[in-house]
């Protein structure tokens, strides 16, 4: 068996004394683990690192095995990564979210939107909007879309600023106004047709809010995995 | 499988050897047999040296470094700048700079670093201990001597934000350009980070 593609690195383990087995988020062929001979060596550790873009060859005799993968660099962002204590969370957050998805199934598209990430991940200004759209996609791929285009309640396209808990769709003002304390906000970047819009620091704070209850709800908690440390420290740093 | 040519004391240190960083079972059973071959010179002064690392090796309760005392050596050198606290993950990393002799101070060894794939989290590590020197007073500058890696900087700016409370210097060491590196062969992240902590000439 023999594949070429693109991935972008999510987690590194140790594997005996000179190898390393990497995790990636791949192009085609979705979250993707494979041994890199050799992988601890000096020439392959900087090359080897979370949020490092690589292209990949996997081989292995049968298609159930880890099998390994030779590679070359194709976008090395972990050194400008590092110099960011918000970067450096949120790629440790990235890789506790993508090992939600199962292994092998392709999202091509969650990996476009992970190249872009990566590539502003250290921008203060920008990487949190990002992340939080991010996390919807995320929830979306595994089938738990939120539907954000129009109200539950009324099927208004305007004034959405709610969020039903239970159902995952938009409630608009006038509809969610029994309700208000029991619903969830919803920022206006997080609608599609308010895409351009800079959100303030409560927006954001909404956004992880609303994300972070149907992650839970829907991915972590059915796991038995708790939220990772990594979102709040990213959140701590975004909004500092 | 192959029969074996040797006694099953014989294959047990092989079996051990083979387990040492470094050997596989092919080079253990050549480390065997020359030991075995120079029993009196090797042999017998080795498993003498072992044995007495066994008995008296101990952590050092104040930096976490191996030593037969406690203290250990590094801690008891009164020569040692004592407003500097060097921070390293492993001891190995604390022999490497005490191999480089560039300073002369003493450390702090927190046992790896924070890996949440290899679920180590913050109370794995020795940052109680690293607090509870700092909050002693006498320390000025805290030095990060941990690994340009995810993880090893991850846990710089944990150990930042956990020290942002005491009037410390926190400080952490360059990254760039290898003595002996060509450019050509660095990678981006590498380059720019050196160009972005360039000196003046």
């Amino acid at each position: 068996m023999e594949w070429r593609d693109e991935g972008l690195v999510i987690g590194v383990k140790r594997h005996g004394e000179t190898s390393a087995i990497i995790e990636t988020l791949t192009k085609a062929h979705g979250r993707h683990l494979g041994l890199v001979r050799g992988g601890r060596s000096t020439r392959f550790q900087s090359l080897l690192q979370p949020g490092n873009s690589l292209g990949l060859v996997w081989r292995a005799r049968l298609d159930e095995h880890l099998g390994s993968y030779a590679i070359e660099p194709l976008h090395l962002r972990a050194g400008r990564l590092i110099a960011s204590g918000l970067a450096l969370a949120g790629v440790s957050y990235l890789g506790a979210l993508l090992r939600l998805l199962p292994e092998r199934d392709p999202h091509e598209s969650l990996h476009e939107a992970l190249e872009i990430i990566a590539d502003h991940l250290d921008l203060a200004d920008v990487a949190p909007t990002l992340l939080a759209r991010f996390e919807l996609q995320v929830l979306a791929e595994c089938g738990f879309q939120l539907d954000l285009e129009r109200c539950a309640a009324s099927g208004s396209r305007d004034d959405l600023i709610y969020v039903s808990p239970k159902s995952g769709r938009a409630v608009s003002a006038s509809a969610g106004a029994p309700w208000r304390d029991k619903l969830l906000a919803l920022p206006a970047f997080l609608r599609s047709d308010d895409s351009l819009a800079a959100p303030t620091v409560s927006e954001l704070a909404d956004a992880f809010r609303l994300t972070g209850f149907f992650l839970e709800r829907n991915l972590f908690g059915p796991r038995g995995l708790p939220m990772p440390d990594a979102r709040r420290a990213f959140l701590a740093a975004a909004t500092k | 499988m192959a029969e074996s040519v040797a006694g099953p004391e014989i294959e047990r240190l092989i079996q051990l050897l083979a387990r040492l960083p470094g050997l596989g079972p092919r080079s253990a059973r050549r480390a065997a047999l020359h030991l075995i071959r120079k029993r009196e010179q090797l042999l017998a002064p080795l498993a003498e040296a072992m044995q007495v690392a066994r008995e008296r090796v101990v952590t050092c309760h104040i930096c976490g470094n191996v030593d037969t005392r406690d203290p250990c050596t590094v801690c008891q050198d009164v020569r040692r700048d004592p407003t500097l606290l060097v921070v390293v993950e492993s001891v190995s990393d604390l022999w490497a700079l005490e191999r480089a002799g560039v300073l002369r101070a003493p450390y702090h060894v927190l046992g790896g670093t924070l890996s949440p794939l290899d679920g180590i989290g913050p109370d794995d590590l020795n940052f109680p201990g690293l607090l509870a020197r700092v909050g002693e007073g006498a320390i000025r500058e805290v030095i990060l001597a941990v690994n340009a890696t995810v993880d090893g900087q991850t846990t710089a700016h944990y150990i930042t934000d956990l020290l942002s409370a005491y009037p410390v210097k926190v400080t952490r060491l360059a990254h760039g350009v290898p003595v002996g590196g060509e450019l050509d062969y660095l990678d981006e992240g590498t380059l720019a980070a050196a160009i972005r902590q360039r000196t003046t000439f």
